[in-house]
């Protein structure tokens, strides 16, 4: 068997589960912001908003979610366009830059989050 | 190209993945500026009160919306619901039908 080194938990099953569980974390998170902003807030609402400690888990649990969620879609779609069979040598390449522009990119919104949650 | 409304519907969800990835980049950076100060909060109002920023969230907000959408019809399809070709093609055509609506009220907050 070909384990596959770049996916996010190295099996299929456990991707396919984390992709589910993370997408339903995402969505309560997403509809949770609309209601917050949807009558419209000021500095001082939103700000007490965020000063709260759920939020602030919540918050952190949907960027988590994010990262994996997007490791995930990123790997499934690089692995279906940039490979070997459609490009040559230079889709493995490619891929890979691109995976490790990904991976960058995850990490920095992840750090970018913290910062912001826990320093405002 | 003359695909089934189903592979639309997939090719969509995924090329709206790969565009609120980098889209989250905005998100991220709309969270940083509406918390850092008071100042930095009325500075970002005034930014979304420009037409070219109120497109440019409305795109992401579009993207996280049909995603979203796209993305329960795959949670409903582990149910074993709309496994059928009838029930693919109804399937899609609901995500493309709540996904207009919902980008549509979108649009209308925004503006």
């Amino acid at each position: 068997m070909v384990t596959s080194v770049t996916s996010f938990g190295r099996s299929g099953l456990s991707d396919w589960l984390l992709q589910r569980v993370s997408a339903a974390i995402l969505l309560a998170y997403f509809v949770f912001i609309v209601v917050a902003v949807w009558g419209g807030v000021d500095y001082a609402s939103w700000k007490a908003l965020f000063s709260q400690t759920w939020v602030r888990i919540f918050s952190l649990l949907a960027v988590l979610s994010l990262a994996a969620h997007a490791w995930i879609g990123m790997w499934a779609v690089l692995t279906d366009y940039l490979t070997e069979r459609l490009m040559g040598t230079k889709g493995n390449v490619l891929r890979f830059c691109f995976q490790i522009l990904c991976s960058l990119t995850i990490f920095v919104y992840v750090v970018w989050s913290i910062q912001i949650l826990w320093s405002y | 190209m003359r695909l089934p409304i189903t592979a639309w519907v997939s090719i969509a969800h995924r090329a709206s993945g790969v565009f609120i990835f980098a889209g989250t980049a905005v998100l991220i950076w709309m969270l940083d500026a509406s918390l850092k100060s008071p100042e930095s909060f009325a500075e970002l109002q005034e930014c979304l009160s420009g037409a070219l920023f109120k497109l440019i969230l409305w795109a992401v907000v579009s993207g996280l919306i049909y995603h979203s959408v796209a993305g329960v019809k795959h949670l409903v399809a582990d149910f074993g619901i709309g496994e059928t070709m009838e029930g693919g093609i109804l399937g899609a055509r609901i995500t493309i039908g709540v996904s207009v609506v919902l980008i549509l009220i979108a649009g209308a907050w925004i503006w």
